[in-house]
């Protein structure tokens, strides 16, 4: 088994915590696993990413090669485009719709939107929207990586695992949360 | 043992922990905040009561920790590469005095300069002072060599440098832990001199620290990193360096390479093996991150019959870091993407977050700088410095920490005015002190302005030196107190503080206006952590 990930998104929008949630469901599966983070200046609502490797075998690059990407997963619509050179024939890619506008150039999102159709297995979903609903407008993160979670490989289960373990500390209420978040993303 | 998932920097946080660390200092600096930050956070360095606080700057760092090492405790000290540029001095010489108890000096390298003004290679700074080197390639590597980094300082009685880069630093992989050592009892050297390097002794101590750099490369808790694996196909040979290794792995997923491959991952790098390669070889690429510091060893001056591919001929580019698709490229491999990033995508530069005073301060700059037709300010390093990007463009440097004070100090030599710094409290505390004394003493027509946000930001809000200590730091060091002003960034003071940065700015003499506001980011943690500690108590 092999699953190479791309997250993307906006610093601030939480992707550390979708790549902190997989790892811990990667070690419950006796996986292999590499991921390289972006820290320092770039973390100013700047453009962020983080390489997620996951194999049955020792894993060497800390990056992913061009082309061999199984999963680009993006919180925020443009930058899910910023990594289509890493993304494989077959590899999927699931997105937020909600754009998040910090530039005055941003392009119009029916635009983006319909660059992303032209991929062929790809999924969008209004994670904000989504989120709100499940009761907290700031768990858009878990609503796509629910969304992403078809296509990780791993059961599904132990992402709900590592959802109560990632959010343990912070109470009952917030593991909740982000659970019923992860699930709607699920079911989207 | 216990598996962990640790980043490349937590490994060596775990790593002198496990290895008996009495002492950790650090200066934050993007790639390497997180070894202190692990330590910092670790309830084994709290029940230890290992040291663990920041220091003012790298060199202050590197001091403390030779002083722990002299009084025999193991101690480590993190900083990112230009950092050591800082601590050369006190790292230089520490090879010479030697160390008593181990010593692990570790430089995060930044190639491609995701967070850096330069891609210098630590590498160069071995080689420079005499001190072993090693180049971990993954995350378990670099745990266990610091316990073989500590048995090697110990042994040879000098310091080990440990060189890093950005993606080790900030990867991370499950690491397995060792039996833990012991902290080193407390004992003072057993030669009183061993640390006064006046010249007679300096000299004694210069020469054996030459011959125990020969003779450091054919121990064992080195040599052991590198490793020479032989293969049938002889047209060519590869040589790695640290992560390098990897990223010619990866394109050799579902079998092994057939021509020989070396990888080195701890210096003084092995002659010997590098012969075994060359000689059997018709040629030879060498694949590092950061400089050409190997390939150009091998090429050396007079050239040879050996063909040898590397950055310097172009076979991986000159400059920037490597990945597995440039190393498959030079290896003859195709690795290449299969779409392109639609021309729609724009560019997301960092930006200030919203609310930030900074965004405030430099506002009231541009409107204050007007009437004098300036073209901008000398600046520095931190989150501020995006005030050199638009909308405001108005910072004119951004060398190293310290230089807008003194940059400012000497254009005005020149009869620039007026001629003003802007810099950050952490900033100011590790390198602009000494330099508001050279105005003080001058009487330089200089304003400074300290946009202090009460945290280092950049790196992710470590606590500052400066906090609650800028106005008495500044009078203490000679300013006048009627030249010190404290003005709060925010959008309903800036026409107040408009007029006090003109006042100051009209002023021919030595000024500081100290812009305080805590940063929005540090803000919101404090004030979450509070709302959680009220709750539990109620």
């Amino acid at each position: 088994m092999k699953s190479d990930i791309v997250l993307s998104g906006v610093g601030g929008q939480g992707i550390l915590s979708i790549a902190s949630i997989i790892g811990l469901a990667a070690v419950e599966n006796n996986l292999y696993l590499k991921q390289s983070e972006v820290h320092g200046m770039s973390q100013r609502g700047g453009d962020v990413q983080s390489h997620l490797r996951l194999s049955g075998k020792p894993v060497s690059s800390d990056l992913i090669p061009y082309g061999k990407a199984d999963l680009i997963v993006s919180v925020e619509p443009m930058e899910s485009l910023r990594y289509l050179p890493w993304l494989s024939k077959s590899g999927w890619l699931v997105t937020n719709s909600a754009p998040f506008i910090n530039i005055d150039d941003y392009p119009p999102v029916e635009e983006i939107l319909k660059e992303i159709r032209k991929i062929k297995n790809h999924k969008i979903v209004d994670a904000d929207a989504i989120a709100k609903e499940a009761g907290s407008s700031r768990s858009g993160n878990m609503v796509i990586l629910g969304a992403a979670s078809p296509y990780l490989n791993m059961p599904f289960s132990s992402l709900e695992n590592s959802v109560r373990k990632f959010f343990g500390k912070k109470g009952e209420e917030i593991v909740e949360v982000n659970l019923k978040a992860l699930r709607a993303g699920r079911n989207a | 043992m216990q598996k962990i998932l640790l980043l490349g920097d937590e490994a060596i946080a775990q790593g002198a922990l496990d290895s008996g660390l009495s002492g950790m200092y650090a200066y934050p600096g993007t790639p390497s905040t997180e070894i202190m930050e692990y330590v910092q956070a670790s309830g084994e360095a709290a029940a230890r009561n290992i040291h663990r606080y920041w220091s003012a700057n790298e060199k202050t760092a590197l001091e403390a920790a030779l002083g722990m090492s002299y009084a025999g405790k193991r101690a480590m000290v993190a900083m990112k590469h230009v950092g050591l540029n800082v601590a050369a001095d006190p790292f230089i010489n520490s090879a010479v005095t030697g160390i008593n108890g181990g010593l692990i000096v570790v430089a995060a390298d930044d190639p491609s300069m995701h967070s850096s003004q330069n891609e210098q290679d630590s590498r160069f700074y071995g080689k420079f002072s005499f001190i072993p080197v090693f180049e971990p390639s993954n995350q378990q590597e670099a745990y266990d060599m610091v316990f073989d980094g500590f048995h090697l300082s110990e042994k040879y009685r000098i310091p080990v440098l440990f060189r890093i880069t950005t993606r080790l630093a900030h990867s991370r992989a499950a690491v397995e832990r060792r039996p833990e050592e012991h902290e080193k009892p407390f004992h003072l050297p057993s030669d009183p001199r061993q640390f006064v390097l006046l010249p007679a002794i300096a000299r004694i101590k210069y020469k054996a620290l030459l011959s125990t750099y020969e003779s450091v490369k054919y121990d064992n808790s080195l040599s052991k990193y590198n490793v020479f694996k032989d293969g049938k196909n002889r047209r060519i040979g590869i040589i790695t360096c640290g992560i390098a290794h990897n990223y010619l792995m990866e394109n050799f997923q579902d079998s092994e390479p057939d021509f020989p491959v070396l990888k080195i991952a701890a210096y003084p790098f092995p002659k010997d093996l590098i012969s075994d390669l060359t000689s059997r070889c018709e040629e030879v690429l060498v694949l590092e991150e950061g400089y050409p510091v190997v390939e150009e060893a091998l090429r050396g001056i007079l050239d040879n019959s050996l063909k040898i591919l590397g950055r310097l001929d172009g076979a991986v580019p000159r400059e920037g870091e490597l990945n597995p698709s440039l190393v498959a490229k030079a290896i003859g491999m195709k690795s290449e993407p299969l779409m392109k990033v639609p021309s729609i995508v724009k560019s997301r530069p960092p930006s200030f977050c919203k609310g930030c005073g900074h965004s405030d301060t430099f506002n009231a700059v541009i409107e204050a700088l007007k009437p004098f037709k300036s073209n901008g300010v000398f600046s520095d390093i931190g989150c501020y410095t995006l005030a050199a990007l638009p909308p405001y463009n108005i910072i004119t440097s951004c060398v190293d920490m310290g230089a807008s004070v003194t940059m400012a100090i000497g254009a005005a030599d020149a009869g620039l005015h007026p001629s003003v710094a802007v810099i950050g409290d952490s900033t100011f505390t590790h390198s602009g002190m000494t330099g508001l004394l050279d105005a003080v003493i001058k009487e330089s027509p200089i304003t400074i302005i300290i946009s202090d946000n009460s945290t280092t930001g950049m790196t992710g809000g470590q606590k500052s030196h400066a906090t609650g200590r800028l106005p008495a730091i500044c009078e203490g060091i000679g300013v006048a107190p009627e030249h010190i002003r404290t003005i709060v960034p925010l959008r309903k003071n800036h026409e107040e503080n408009v007029r006090i940065m003109k006042e100051e700015f009209k002023y021919r003499g030595v000024s500081v206006i100290i812009s305080e506001r805590e940063c929005i980011q540090t803000a919101t943690r404090r004030r979450k952590a509070e709302a959680s500690e009220n709750n539990s108590n109620v």
